[in-house]
Protein backbone atom coordinates (compact mmCIF):
# COMPACT_ATOMS: atom_id res chain seq x y z
CA UNK A 1 0.00 0.00 0.00
CA UNK A 2 2.89 2.35 0.75
CA UNK A 3 4.24 1.43 -2.22
CA UNK A 4 1.50 2.26 -3.91
CA UNK A 5 0.90 5.78 -2.67
CA UNK A 6 4.68 6.03 -3.49
CA UNK A 7 4.48 5.84 -6.85
CA UNK A 8 1.12 8.19 -7.61
CA UNK A 9 2.80 10.85 -5.22
CA UNK A 10 6.18 10.66 -7.31
CA UNK A 11 4.18 10.46 -10.84
CA UNK A 12 2.59 13.33 -9.70
CA UNK A 13 6.20 15.24 -8.68
CA UNK A 14 7.19 14.26 -12.12
CA UNK A 15 4.31 15.76 -13.81
CA UNK A 16 4.37 18.98 -11.46
CA UNK A 17 7.96 19.25 -12.67
CA UNK A 18 7.25 18.45 -16.28
CA UNK A 19 4.55 21.30 -15.91
CA UNK A 20 7.06 23.58 -14.32
CA UNK A 21 9.37 23.18 -17.31
CA UNK A 22 7.26 23.96 -20.16
CA UNK A 23 5.13 26.99 -18.44
CA UNK A 24 5.83 30.51 -19.58
CA UNK A 25 3.59 31.91 -17.03
CA UNK A 26 5.37 32.53 -13.99
CA UNK A 27 3.23 32.74 -11.23
CA UNK A 28 1.60 29.31 -12.05
CA UNK A 29 4.95 27.98 -12.28
CA UNK A 30 5.21 29.59 -8.55
CA UNK A 31 2.34 28.00 -7.56
CA UNK A 32 2.71 25.02 -8.82
CA UNK A 33 6.67 24.90 -6.88
CA UNK A 34 4.57 25.36 -4.19
CA UNK A 35 2.43 22.11 -4.75
CA UNK A 36 5.56 20.15 -5.46
CA UNK A 37 7.16 20.69 -2.08
CA UNK A 38 3.65 19.95 -0.97
CA UNK A 39 3.94 16.26 -2.52
CA UNK A 40 7.54 15.75 -1.64
CA UNK A 41 6.32 16.46 2.17
CA UNK A 42 3.67 14.12 1.63
CA UNK A 43 6.36 11.54 0.24
CA UNK A 44 8.38 12.21 3.34
CA UNK A 45 5.64 11.65 5.23
CA UNK A 46 5.26 8.62 3.52
CA UNK A 47 8.89 7.71 4.71
CA UNK A 48 8.50 8.72 7.96
CA UNK A 49 10.16 11.19 8.20
CA UNK A 50 7.95 13.30 9.87
CA UNK A 51 10.47 16.39 10.67
CA UNK A 52 11.57 16.99 7.34
CA UNK A 53 8.06 16.95 6.01
CA UNK A 54 7.61 19.68 8.61
CA UNK A 55 10.42 21.63 7.29
CA UNK A 56 9.51 20.72 3.68
CA UNK A 57 5.84 22.34 3.67
CA UNK A 58 6.46 24.96 5.66
CA UNK A 59 10.03 26.44 4.06
CA UNK A 60 9.11 25.14 0.69
CA UNK A 61 5.39 25.72 0.19
CA UNK A 62 4.86 28.42 2.33
CA UNK A 63 7.62 31.13 2.67
CA UNK A 64 9.26 30.53 -0.46
CA UNK A 65 6.26 30.42 -2.52
CA UNK A 66 5.41 33.97 -0.79
CA UNK A 67 9.44 35.20 -1.38
CA UNK A 68 9.38 34.16 -5.30
CA UNK A 69 6.01 36.40 -5.78
CA UNK A 70 7.75 39.17 -4.13
CA UNK A 71 10.43 38.07 -6.87
CA UNK A 72 8.21 38.27 -9.38
CA UNK A 73 6.10 42.07 -8.15
CA UNK A 74 9.74 43.14 -9.07
CA UNK A 75 10.86 41.49 -12.13
CA UNK A 76 7.51 40.70 -14.18
CA UNK A 77 5.26 37.49 -14.26
CA UNK A 78 6.09 36.19 -17.81
CA UNK A 79 9.02 34.28 -18.97
CA UNK A 80 11.65 35.34 -21.56
CA UNK A 81 10.99 33.90 -24.92
CA UNK A 82 14.13 31.98 -25.36
CA UNK A 83 15.49 31.70 -29.12
CA UNK A 84 18.57 29.73 -29.28
CA UNK A 85 18.29 25.91 -29.84
CA UNK A 86 18.29 23.94 -27.17
CA UNK A 87 19.83 20.97 -28.68
CA UNK A 88 23.48 21.24 -26.57
CA UNK A 89 21.19 21.54 -23.39
CA UNK A 90 19.00 18.60 -23.96
CA UNK A 91 22.34 16.87 -24.66
CA UNK A 92 24.19 17.46 -21.45
CA UNK A 93 20.68 16.66 -19.35
CA UNK A 94 20.52 13.42 -20.86
CA UNK A 95 23.96 12.34 -20.57
CA UNK A 96 24.08 13.21 -16.58
CA UNK A 97 20.54 11.82 -16.24
CA UNK A 98 21.43 8.88 -18.04
CA UNK A 99 24.89 8.66 -15.47
CA UNK A 100 23.03 9.06 -12.48
CA UNK A 101 20.34 6.44 -13.42
CA UNK A 102 23.62 4.46 -14.21
CA UNK A 103 25.22 5.08 -10.52
CA UNK A 104 21.50 4.30 -9.07
CA UNK A 105 22.34 0.50 -10.45
CA UNK A 106 24.99 0.08 -7.53
CA UNK A 107 22.63 1.02 -4.69
CA UNK A 108 21.91 -1.52 -2.57
CA UNK A 109 18.06 -2.43 -2.90
CA UNK A 110 15.34 0.26 -1.27
CA UNK A 111 14.40 -0.32 2.04
CA UNK A 112 16.98 -3.48 2.62
CA UNK A 113 17.31 -4.16 5.89
CA UNK A 114 21.13 -4.60 5.82
CA UNK A 115 21.84 -1.33 4.04
CA UNK A 116 24.69 0.77 4.48
CA UNK A 117 22.57 3.79 6.21
CA UNK A 118 20.92 1.43 8.55
CA UNK A 119 24.35 -0.16 9.93
CA UNK A 120 27.07 3.22 10.16
CA UNK A 121 25.61 5.37 12.92
CA UNK A 122 21.83 5.20 12.94
CA UNK A 123 21.62 1.89 15.26
CA UNK A 124 23.80 3.59 17.66
CA UNK A 125 21.49 6.67 17.93
CA UNK A 126 19.08 4.75 17.88
CA UNK A 127 19.98 2.58 21.26
CA UNK A 128 21.90 4.76 23.10
CA UNK A 129 20.35 8.62 22.18
CA UNK A 130 17.65 7.90 25.50
CA UNK A 131 20.07 7.37 27.58
CA UNK A 132 23.09 10.00 26.61
CA UNK A 133 20.17 12.80 25.39
CA UNK A 134 16.73 11.57 27.01
CA UNK A 135 14.85 13.11 24.27
CA UNK A 136 11.32 11.59 22.73
CA UNK A 137 12.23 13.03 19.32
CA UNK A 138 15.42 11.38 18.18
CA UNK A 139 15.50 13.65 15.30
CA UNK A 140 15.67 16.90 17.41
CA UNK A 141 18.95 14.99 19.80
CA UNK A 142 20.49 14.16 16.74
CA UNK A 143 19.94 17.13 15.13
CA UNK A 144 20.56 19.60 17.78
CA UNK A 145 23.29 17.82 20.00
CA UNK A 146 25.38 14.56 18.02
CA UNK A 147 25.39 17.36 14.69
CA UNK A 148 24.78 20.69 16.71
CA UNK A 149 28.26 21.51 15.05
CA UNK A 150 26.32 21.07 11.73
CA UNK A 151 23.34 22.84 12.65
CA UNK A 152 25.26 25.79 14.09
CA UNK A 153 26.98 25.85 10.22
CA UNK A 154 23.14 25.90 8.85
CA UNK A 155 22.12 28.40 11.05
CA UNK A 156 24.82 30.62 9.81
CA UNK A 157 24.51 29.99 6.03
CA UNK A 158 20.50 30.98 7.01
CA UNK A 159 22.15 34.32 8.52
CA UNK A 160 25.03 34.69 5.48
CA UNK A 161 21.68 34.24 3.05
CA UNK A 162 19.95 37.28 4.90
CA UNK A 163 23.18 39.28 4.54
CA UNK A 164 23.61 38.44 0.85
CA UNK A 165 19.70 39.84 0.17
CA UNK A 166 20.15 42.84 2.11
CA UNK A 167 23.81 44.06 0.08
CA UNK A 168 22.04 43.13 -2.76
CA UNK A 169 18.66 44.52 -2.18
CA UNK A 170 18.55 46.61 1.21
CA UNK A 171 15.27 47.74 2.87
CA UNK A 172 14.53 51.27 1.97
CA UNK A 173 13.11 53.16 4.47
CA UNK A 174 11.38 56.57 3.44
CA UNK A 175 9.34 58.70 5.11
CA UNK A 176 6.51 58.35 3.06
CA UNK A 177 2.75 58.28 5.24
CA UNK A 178 1.64 56.09 2.41
CA UNK A 179 0.33 53.84 5.08
CA UNK A 180 -3.21 54.15 3.63
CA UNK A 181 -2.49 53.13 0.26
CA UNK A 182 -0.11 49.98 1.39
CA UNK A 183 -2.02 46.70 1.93
CA UNK A 184 -5.58 45.64 0.98
CA UNK A 185 -7.77 48.38 2.38
CA UNK A 186 -11.02 47.06 0.83
CA UNK A 187 -10.46 43.35 1.98
CA UNK A 188 -12.56 43.91 5.33
CA UNK A 189 -13.02 40.32 5.36
CA UNK A 190 -9.45 39.44 4.89
CA UNK A 191 -7.84 42.15 7.39
CA UNK A 192 -10.24 40.32 9.88
CA UNK A 193 -9.41 37.28 9.50
CA UNK A 194 -5.86 38.02 9.57
CA UNK A 195 -6.13 39.69 13.03
CA UNK A 196 -8.05 36.57 14.43
CA UNK A 197 -5.24 34.06 12.67
CA UNK A 198 -2.38 35.69 13.20
CA UNK A 199 -2.00 35.33 17.11
CA UNK A 200 -2.70 31.32 16.78
CA UNK A 201 0.23 31.67 13.93
CA UNK A 202 2.49 32.47 16.21
CA UNK A 203 0.92 30.38 19.42
CA UNK A 204 1.52 27.12 16.95
CA UNK A 205 5.14 29.08 16.23
CA UNK A 206 5.89 28.85 19.85
CA UNK A 207 4.44 25.15 20.14
CA UNK A 208 6.58 23.83 17.56
CA UNK A 209 9.75 25.81 19.00
CA UNK A 210 9.30 24.44 22.41
CA UNK A 211 7.56 21.29 21.69
CA UNK A 212 10.77 19.98 19.15
CA UNK A 213 12.46 18.35 21.84
CA UNK A 214 9.30 15.96 22.32
CA UNK A 215 7.74 16.03 18.49
CA UNK A 216 7.91 16.90 15.26
CA UNK A 217 9.30 20.38 14.84
CA UNK A 218 11.79 22.64 16.31
CA UNK A 219 13.90 26.13 15.27
CA UNK A 220 13.79 25.49 11.67
CA UNK A 221 9.86 25.35 11.10
CA UNK A 222 9.07 27.53 14.20
CA UNK A 223 11.19 30.32 12.73
CA UNK A 224 9.44 30.25 9.70
CA UNK A 225 5.76 30.41 10.65
CA UNK A 226 6.87 32.74 13.04
CA UNK A 227 7.85 34.55 10.22
CA UNK A 228 4.59 33.64 7.85
CA UNK A 229 2.68 35.64 10.68
CA UNK A 230 4.68 38.82 10.19
CA UNK A 231 3.92 38.26 6.31
CA UNK A 232 0.75 37.83 6.49
CA UNK A 233 0.82 41.18 8.58
CA UNK A 234 2.97 42.89 6.09
CA UNK A 235 1.03 41.71 3.10
CA UNK A 236 -2.84 42.65 4.98
CA UNK A 237 -1.85 45.96 6.73
CA UNK A 238 1.05 47.35 4.62
CA UNK A 239 4.74 47.56 4.73
CA UNK A 240 4.61 50.88 6.99
CA UNK A 241 2.20 48.99 9.75
CA UNK A 242 4.86 45.67 9.91
CA UNK A 243 7.72 48.04 9.73
CA UNK A 244 6.42 49.82 13.56
CA UNK A 245 5.72 46.31 14.49
CA UNK A 246 9.21 44.96 14.03
CA UNK A 247 11.69 47.34 12.35
CA UNK A 248 14.09 46.05 10.04
CA UNK A 249 17.05 47.07 12.25
CA UNK A 250 15.96 44.87 14.82
CA UNK A 251 15.57 42.27 12.73
CA UNK A 252 19.06 42.32 11.58
CA UNK A 253 20.19 42.71 15.31
CA UNK A 254 18.34 39.65 15.87
CA UNK A 255 18.98 37.55 13.18
CA UNK A 256 22.79 37.98 14.73
CA UNK A 257 21.81 37.43 18.36
CA UNK A 258 20.08 34.13 17.48
CA UNK A 259 23.56 33.20 15.93
CA UNK A 260 25.60 34.65 19.01
CA UNK A 261 23.28 32.40 21.55
CA UNK A 262 23.81 29.39 19.66
CA UNK A 263 28.09 29.91 19.91
CA UNK A 264 27.83 31.23 23.04
CA UNK A 265 26.06 28.13 24.37
CA UNK A 266 29.59 26.29 22.85
CA UNK A 267 31.84 28.53 24.25
CA UNK A 268 29.93 28.31 28.03
CA UNK A 269 30.28 24.50 27.44
CA UNK A 270 33.98 25.30 26.95
CA UNK A 271 34.56 27.76 30.25
CA UNK A 272 33.04 24.95 32.13
CA UNK A 273 35.78 22.08 30.85
CA UNK A 274 34.57 20.76 27.60
CA UNK A 275 34.37 21.08 24.36
CA UNK A 276 32.85 23.43 21.98
CA UNK A 277 29.05 22.57 22.57
CA UNK A 278 29.66 20.13 24.92
CA UNK A 279 26.18 20.03 26.33
CA UNK A 280 26.80 18.08 29.10
CA UNK A 281 28.89 20.33 31.06
CA UNK A 282 26.07 22.92 31.20
CA UNK A 283 24.38 21.66 34.23
CA UNK A 284 25.23 19.16 37.10
CA UNK A 285 23.53 16.28 35.62
CA UNK A 286 24.64 15.26 32.19
CA UNK A 287 21.25 14.90 30.96
CA UNK A 288 19.62 18.35 32.20
CA UNK A 289 22.65 19.37 30.69
CA UNK A 290 21.68 18.56 27.40
CA UNK A 291 18.39 18.88 27.61
CA UNK A 292 19.16 23.34 28.35
CA UNK A 293 21.67 23.50 25.33
CA UNK A 294 19.38 21.82 23.14
CA UNK A 295 16.44 24.00 23.95
CA UNK A 296 18.97 27.09 23.87
CA UNK A 297 20.28 26.29 20.90
CA UNK A 298 17.24 25.54 18.96
CA UNK A 299 16.07 29.02 20.22
CA UNK A 300 18.96 30.47 18.71
CA UNK A 301 18.12 28.92 15.08
CA UNK A 302 14.51 29.63 15.53
CA UNK A 303 15.29 33.69 16.14
CA UNK A 304 17.77 33.58 13.56
CA UNK A 305 15.60 31.94 10.83
CA UNK A 306 12.57 34.47 12.00
CA UNK A 307 14.54 37.02 11.58
CA UNK A 308 16.02 36.48 8.42
CA UNK A 309 13.25 34.94 6.63
CA UNK A 310 11.01 38.17 7.40
CA UNK A 311 13.89 40.79 6.49
CA UNK A 312 14.28 39.02 3.18
CA UNK A 313 10.70 39.43 2.83
CA UNK A 314 11.12 43.11 3.60
CA UNK A 315 13.91 43.46 1.71
CA UNK A 316 11.33 42.76 -1.64
CA UNK A 317 8.35 44.19 -0.62
CA UNK A 318 9.93 47.20 -0.09
CA UNK A 319 11.89 47.63 -3.56
CA UNK A 320 8.24 46.66 -4.91
CA UNK A 321 6.51 49.33 -2.61
CA UNK A 322 8.45 51.74 -3.97
CA UNK A 323 8.15 51.10 -7.48
CA UNK A 324 4.64 51.46 -6.94
CA UNK A 325 4.79 54.95 -5.46
CA UNK B 1 -17.65 0.89 18.07
CA UNK B 2 -18.99 -1.11 15.01
CA UNK B 3 -21.82 2.11 14.66
CA UNK B 4 -19.10 4.70 15.01
CA UNK B 5 -16.83 2.81 12.20
CA UNK B 6 -19.75 3.00 10.01
CA UNK B 7 -20.61 6.25 10.33
CA UNK B 8 -16.82 7.62 10.03
CA UNK B 9 -16.47 5.55 6.69
CA UNK B 10 -19.88 6.86 5.53
CA UNK B 11 -18.70 10.57 6.62
CA UNK B 12 -15.47 9.31 4.89
CA UNK B 13 -17.02 8.74 1.61
CA UNK B 14 -19.35 11.77 1.16
CA UNK B 15 -16.24 13.80 1.80
CA UNK B 16 -14.25 12.42 -0.98
CA UNK B 17 -16.78 12.36 -3.29
CA UNK B 18 -17.27 16.38 -2.52
CA UNK B 19 -13.45 16.61 -3.20
CA UNK B 20 -13.96 14.50 -6.77
CA UNK B 21 -16.91 17.10 -7.97
CA UNK B 22 -14.68 19.99 -6.32
CA UNK B 23 -12.14 18.64 -8.64
CA UNK B 24 -14.56 17.86 -11.91
CA UNK B 25 -15.94 21.39 -11.04
CA UNK B 26 -12.76 23.13 -11.09
CA UNK B 27 -11.98 22.02 -14.64
CA UNK B 28 -15.52 22.06 -16.15
CA UNK B 29 -17.02 25.16 -15.08
CA UNK B 30 -17.29 27.98 -18.00
CA UNK B 31 -15.69 30.98 -16.04
CA UNK B 32 -13.27 31.71 -13.01
CA UNK B 33 -15.92 33.22 -10.35
CA UNK B 34 -17.91 29.03 -11.02
CA UNK B 35 -14.83 27.51 -10.82
CA UNK B 36 -13.74 29.10 -7.86
CA UNK B 37 -17.27 28.10 -6.40
CA UNK B 38 -16.59 24.84 -7.16
CA UNK B 39 -13.09 24.49 -5.52
CA UNK B 40 -14.47 25.97 -2.14
CA UNK B 41 -17.08 23.34 -1.79
CA UNK B 42 -13.64 21.11 -1.74
CA UNK B 43 -12.07 23.71 0.62
CA UNK B 44 -15.20 23.35 2.91
CA UNK B 45 -17.48 20.70 2.65
CA UNK B 46 -15.13 18.07 2.01
CA UNK B 47 -12.94 19.07 4.77
CA UNK B 48 -15.44 18.95 7.62
CA UNK B 49 -16.69 15.89 6.27
CA UNK B 50 -13.58 13.90 6.48
CA UNK B 51 -12.05 15.66 9.39
CA UNK B 52 -15.26 14.96 10.61
CA UNK B 53 -14.76 11.28 9.89
CA UNK B 54 -11.56 11.15 11.29
CA UNK B 55 -12.42 12.51 14.02
CA UNK B 56 -15.24 9.14 14.95
CA UNK B 57 -11.96 7.49 14.80
CA UNK B 58 -9.94 8.94 17.29
CA UNK B 59 -10.56 7.61 21.11
CA UNK B 60 -11.20 11.42 22.80
CA UNK B 61 -7.67 11.99 23.43
CA UNK B 62 -5.45 14.91 22.21
CA UNK B 63 -5.69 13.85 18.60
CA UNK B 64 -9.16 14.86 18.94
CA UNK B 65 -8.70 18.27 20.02
CA UNK B 66 -5.52 18.94 17.37
CA UNK B 67 -7.94 17.95 14.71
CA UNK B 68 -10.68 20.24 16.37
CA UNK B 69 -8.10 23.02 15.81
CA UNK B 70 -7.69 22.46 12.43
CA UNK B 71 -11.27 21.54 11.43
CA UNK B 72 -11.60 25.19 13.32
CA UNK B 73 -8.68 27.13 11.60
CA UNK B 74 -9.82 25.46 7.80
CA UNK B 75 -13.63 26.67 8.59
CA UNK B 76 -11.87 30.52 9.37
CA UNK B 77 -9.11 30.56 6.58
CA UNK B 78 -10.59 28.44 3.28
CA UNK B 79 -13.46 30.48 2.96
CA UNK B 80 -11.53 33.76 3.14
CA UNK B 81 -8.80 32.62 0.80
CA UNK B 82 -11.71 31.98 -2.00
CA UNK B 83 -13.67 35.46 -0.82
CA UNK B 84 -10.02 37.17 -1.20
CA UNK B 85 -9.33 35.74 -4.63
CA UNK B 86 -12.74 36.13 -6.50
CA UNK B 87 -13.09 39.58 -4.66
CA UNK B 88 -9.21 40.26 -6.18
CA UNK B 89 -10.62 38.86 -9.78
CA UNK B 90 -13.41 41.41 -9.47
CA UNK B 91 -11.37 44.17 -8.18
CA UNK B 92 -8.72 43.67 -11.72
CA UNK B 93 -11.89 44.03 -14.10
CA UNK B 94 -12.18 39.74 -14.60
CA UNK B 95 -15.91 39.17 -15.47
CA UNK B 96 -18.26 36.61 -15.54
CA UNK B 97 -19.53 34.49 -18.17
CA UNK B 98 -23.16 36.46 -18.47
CA UNK B 99 -21.60 39.54 -18.39
CA UNK B 100 -19.17 38.99 -21.09
CA UNK B 101 -21.71 37.19 -23.25
CA UNK B 102 -24.12 40.40 -23.08
CA UNK B 103 -21.67 42.53 -24.23
CA UNK B 104 -20.59 41.75 -27.65
CA UNK B 105 -17.36 43.84 -27.90
CA UNK B 106 -15.33 42.24 -25.09
CA UNK B 107 -13.84 39.59 -26.19
CA UNK B 108 -14.11 35.96 -24.16
CA UNK B 109 -11.87 34.76 -21.69
CA UNK B 110 -9.47 32.43 -22.64
CA UNK B 111 -9.79 29.03 -20.78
Amino acid sequence: MTELIDLVLLAMLALTALKIIFLKDLFAVVMLFGIYSFLSALIFINLDAVDVAFTEASVGAGISSVLMLGTLALTGRTEKENKRSSLLPLLVVTVTGAALIYGTLDMPPFGAANNPVHEHVAPRYIEESPKEVGLPNMVTSVLASYRGFDTLGETVVVFAAAIGVLALLGVRREKTDNVRQSGFTDHYVLRIIAKLVIPLIILFALYVQFHGDFGPGGGFQAGVIAAAAFILYALVYGLPSAFRVVGPKFLQGLASFGVLLYASVGLYSMFKGGQFLDYNKLAVDPLAGQHYGIIIIELGVGITVFAVMLSIYYAFASQTERGNT
Amino acid sequence: MFILDIVSSALLIAGVFFGLTGAVGLFKFPDFFTRIHAASVTDSVAAILIIGGLLLQTSFDLNTAKLLFILAFLLITSPTASHALAKSARHGGLLCLAETTNKPTDERPHD
